[in-house]
């Protein structure tokens, strides 16, 4: 693996290697010294065309719990008024020695660029590339802490595989995906890993929250919420955020209103009451509380958002271990 | 313009891929067509082997973008004119979306003037339909028609005439003087923010939808309001099957409409935004395999009327960035010629007949320039002519090329076909795949 782009490229193999490393990189947070000496001297670079703390938060813990050092570089600029350029970007972290780029960008694609552009390092050479989200295309890092969290809870203490469930993939679970699936990365990923993993997903969404061509995805989908919680029984029910633009008039207008939307799709109470009793509530965060999902449904004991922040580090370290330590398996290495 | 004009033969060429003839070609007109080998060599007449080679009406392009005035960092009308040239093209239609616009008499005959002053094509101006682009208010149509650069074709290429109300009154208005509105089909409410092709590609790689219905609305729209009002509509760069099939019942309803494909929906798919290389980012986007296949039976069968290039240079800068901040459109000139042949006459779909009709007849019908081309390659029509040698093979090298641009979507592949002269009016602006520069210009460029 010479970069993580997206979760579309994750063979079930890499998939189980990047859960289990993670499980490893896991259980070595709960100990009085979370640091490992791993990526010591090796320097890791957070490039963010755009905002987004709780993500560079994460990729620096991961990173610097490795032992790495860490540059944060926030280039500000959008499509309208264009700052450095991707390119220039690119020349500057290569000379300063960047082992590895995680990079946040509003455009889809723009992590693919970099490490195929020959920019950062040479073509056959090339500096390891993390897409930490682009634009509406993948989040690949988000979908292997989704898959993570859902295995560690019916896998490994459902099924009796042994704790976090590792070594095993996720066939026969069901998973919901529900909201803005059509400008969500975070549900692309999902569906490509989750798919790879032997998980079944359905999405559920307003028909314009859709994107034309989602009948080619592996997927099933849904404009009915509650009958696919009474009816499909889903094992895991992924919320995802929806931004309130989507409802403005104009070009937004996707959705008459917040009330109908949280009326339709929004995981309240009572739908919660729906889920079969072992179902998990997640969340990618941030949420709109009393949108997409209610107090009680995000702080109920089914929910394991915060648990998923915490899983994020796991996740990313073991991403950012498995890049730059390099070795076919995490086995025999010390962590 | 007949200054140092050389009489050339060309032996054993094959007009229109026919049988082998001797052409010569004498004080800028086709002076005798004789059996091969029989033409005789006078003192002074420049021989040229064309065995095997195929001779086509010099070729017409309806919709180019010279850039100049305005953004000469992407070409200027000597650049794309040489690069036309090169082609085997002897006459381009310049789109107006300079900077400034061309929708005033003065910047059209500045544009016509650059042209003659190049001297490798033929330059005819495009008007704009409305000023600046604007989609407001109708620009002086009248006063562009009667100026020295006679424009015939108006366009807001770039942007399209979406208001119902003025696109009428401008399909009306150009009726005075036998003009034509080109119209660039793209609901603006529809596209907004759009990036490629709606469908499966788009879906997966997350760049926002360019739908299809955007461009057959306006369509659908535009050939009825030409049968209202009892105009004439030319179609730009008409892109998916859907589309193919409106012009096709609008043409059985004897609506007077025509329509243009370019050479890269002849050939290229969505499947190319995979890589997210802006190279293939392009308005209308490239569409499907199935778009790509209708296109061609439109051309094959004649719904759609012509090849036009929309050959559109940038600079390195405006494509060397992400997919969403680069600017669409690729060049075209230099291997549109390929793309048709490797499309439609390797495929058994044309002939090369058939390539003179879209690439030189029917648009210097269409831009009302069919006095001087397109013409049939008969005695005592204007030597105005194209030389190409089918057999070649070559790999297209966009740093190689004559345009001040690299941003070709053939980079690296190989096409078939080359043009190794051109003529304009007897003079050769390219000989040997060279271009020749015209005597008597600017010099030293
Ligand atoms: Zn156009």
């Amino acid at each position: 693996m010479r970069h993580l782009l997206s979760a579309a490229d994750l063979s079930r193999e890499d998939a189980i290697r990047l859960l289990d490393t993670a499980a490893q990189m896991a259980a070595t947070q709960s100990r009085e010294i979370k640091k490992l000496p791993t990526l010591r001297g090796r320097t890791v670079v957070n490039l963010f065309f755009e905002d987004s703390t709780r993500t560079r938060i994460s990729f620096e813990t991961a990173a610097k719990r490795l032992s790495a050092d860490v540059i944060n570089f926030s280039a500000k600029g959008s499509s309208v008024s264009k700052g450095e350029s991707l390119k220039d970007t690119a020349l500057t972290l290569h000379s300063m020695g960047a082992d590895a780029v995680v990079v946040r960008h509003w455009a889809s694609g723009a992590p693919y660029q970099l490490a195929h552009s020959g920019w950062l390092g040479t073509v056959d050479s090339p500096v390891a590339v993390l897409n930490a989200g682009d634009g509406t295309h993948q989040h690949p890092t988000q979908a292997l802490l989704d898959a993570f969290t859902i295995r560690r809870h019916l896998v490994g203490r459902a099924g009796g595989a042994g704790r976090d469930g590792v070594g095993k993939d996720l066939t026969g679970l069901k998973v919901a995906i529900v909201g803005d699936v059509l400008h969500s990365r975070v549900a692309r990923s999902n569906v490509n890993l989750l798919h790879t993993l032997g998980a079944e997903v359905t999405l559920v969404a307003p028909p314009t929250l859709l994107p034309v061509g989602v009948e080619s995805w592996t997927c099933a989908t849904s404009y009915d919420l509650d009958a696919t919680l009474t009816g499909w029984c889903p094992d895991a029910v992924m919320m995802l955020r929806v931004q309130r633009e989507r409802m403005s008039g104009g070009s937004g207008a996707f959705l008459p209103s917040p009330q109908e939307y949280s009326r339709r799709y929004g995981l309240d109470k009572r739908r919660l009451g729906a889920l079969p009793d072992h179902a998990i509530v997640m969340h990618p965060g941030p949420m709109n509380r009393g949108l997409e999902i209610s107090a009680q449904a995000a702080d109920s004991d089914r929910s394991v958002i915060v648990e998923q922040v915490a899983n994020g580090v796991a996740v990313r370290m073991a991403a950012l271990y498995l890049l730059l330590a390099g070795g076919s398996s995490a086995e025999g290495t010390s962590l | 313009m007949t200054d140092n004009v050389t009489t050339y033969l060309l032996r054993g060429v094959r007009p229109l891929g026919g049988d082998a003839v001797d052409v010569l070609l004498s004080d800028g007109v086709i002076a005798a067509i004789e059996a091969p080998g029989t033409a005789r060599a006078d003192g002074g007449v420049v021989v040229i082997d064309a065995t095997d080679q195929v001779l086509l009406p010099g070729l017409v392009d309806l919709h180019t973008h010279l850039r100049e005035p305005g953004r000469e960092d992407a070409e200027t009308v000597e650049s794309g004119t040489r690069a036309a040239a090169a082609g085997g093209f002897t006459a381009v239609h310049a789109m107006a979306n300079t900077t400034p616009v061309a929708d005033t008499a003065g910047v059209v005959e500045q544009v016509w003037r650059l042209g003659q002053d190049a001297g490798w094509v033929d330059v005819h101006p495009v008007g704009a339909v409305t000023v600046g682009l604007g989609g407001e208010h109708l620009a002086e149509l009248g006063a562009m028609a009667e100026s020295k650069a006679r424009v015939r074709v108006f366009s807001d290429d770039g942007k399209c005439v979406h208001d119902p109300v003025l696109m009428r009154r401008a399909l009306e208005y150009v009726k005075a003087f036998d003009g034509v509105v080109a119209q660039h089909a793209q609901e603006p409410r529809l596209t907004q923010g759009s990036q490629m092709h709606e469908g499966v590609v788009s879906a997966e790689i997350g760049l926002a939808g360019w739908p299809a219905v955007a461009e057959e609305a306006i369509i659908a729209r535009d050939v009825l309001l030409a049968e209202h009002v009892g105009s004439r509509l030319h179609v730009c760069h008409l892109s998916t099957r859907g589309s193919v099939e409106i012009v096709r019942w609008a043409k059985s309803r004897g609506i007077d409409v025509t329509a243009e494909v370019t050479p890269h929906h002849l050939a290229l798919t969505d499947e190319l935004a995979r890589g997210y290389d802006p190279t293939f980012k392009v308005n209308p986007p490239l569409r499907t395999a199935d778009d790509v296949e209708a296109v061609r039976e439109g051309l094959a069968d004649g719904t759609i009327d012509i090849v036009a290039t929309d050959h559109a240079p940038h600079p390195v800068e405006d494509k060397d960035c992400e997919w969403a901040a680069a600017a669409f459109g690729m060049t075209g000139l230099e291997t549109a010629l390929s793309v048709v042949q490797q499309a439609m006459v390797d495929t058994g779909r044309m002939t090369w007949a058939d390539v003179a009709r879209v690439l030189s007849a029917n648009p210097a019908r269409i831009g009302r320039i069919d006095a001087e081309h397109g013409r049939p390659i008969a005695v005592g029509e204007p030597a105005t002519l194209a030389l190409v040698d089918p057999a070649a093979i070559r790999v297209v090298d966009g740093g190689a090329q004559q345009t001040a641009s690299v941003n070709t979507p053939f980079r690296g592949r190989t096409l078939p076909g080359r043009v190794t002269a051109t003529f304009l009016r007897g003079r050769a602006t390219v000989l040997d795949g060279s271009p020749v520069e015209p005597a008597g210009t600017r010099g030293g460029r």
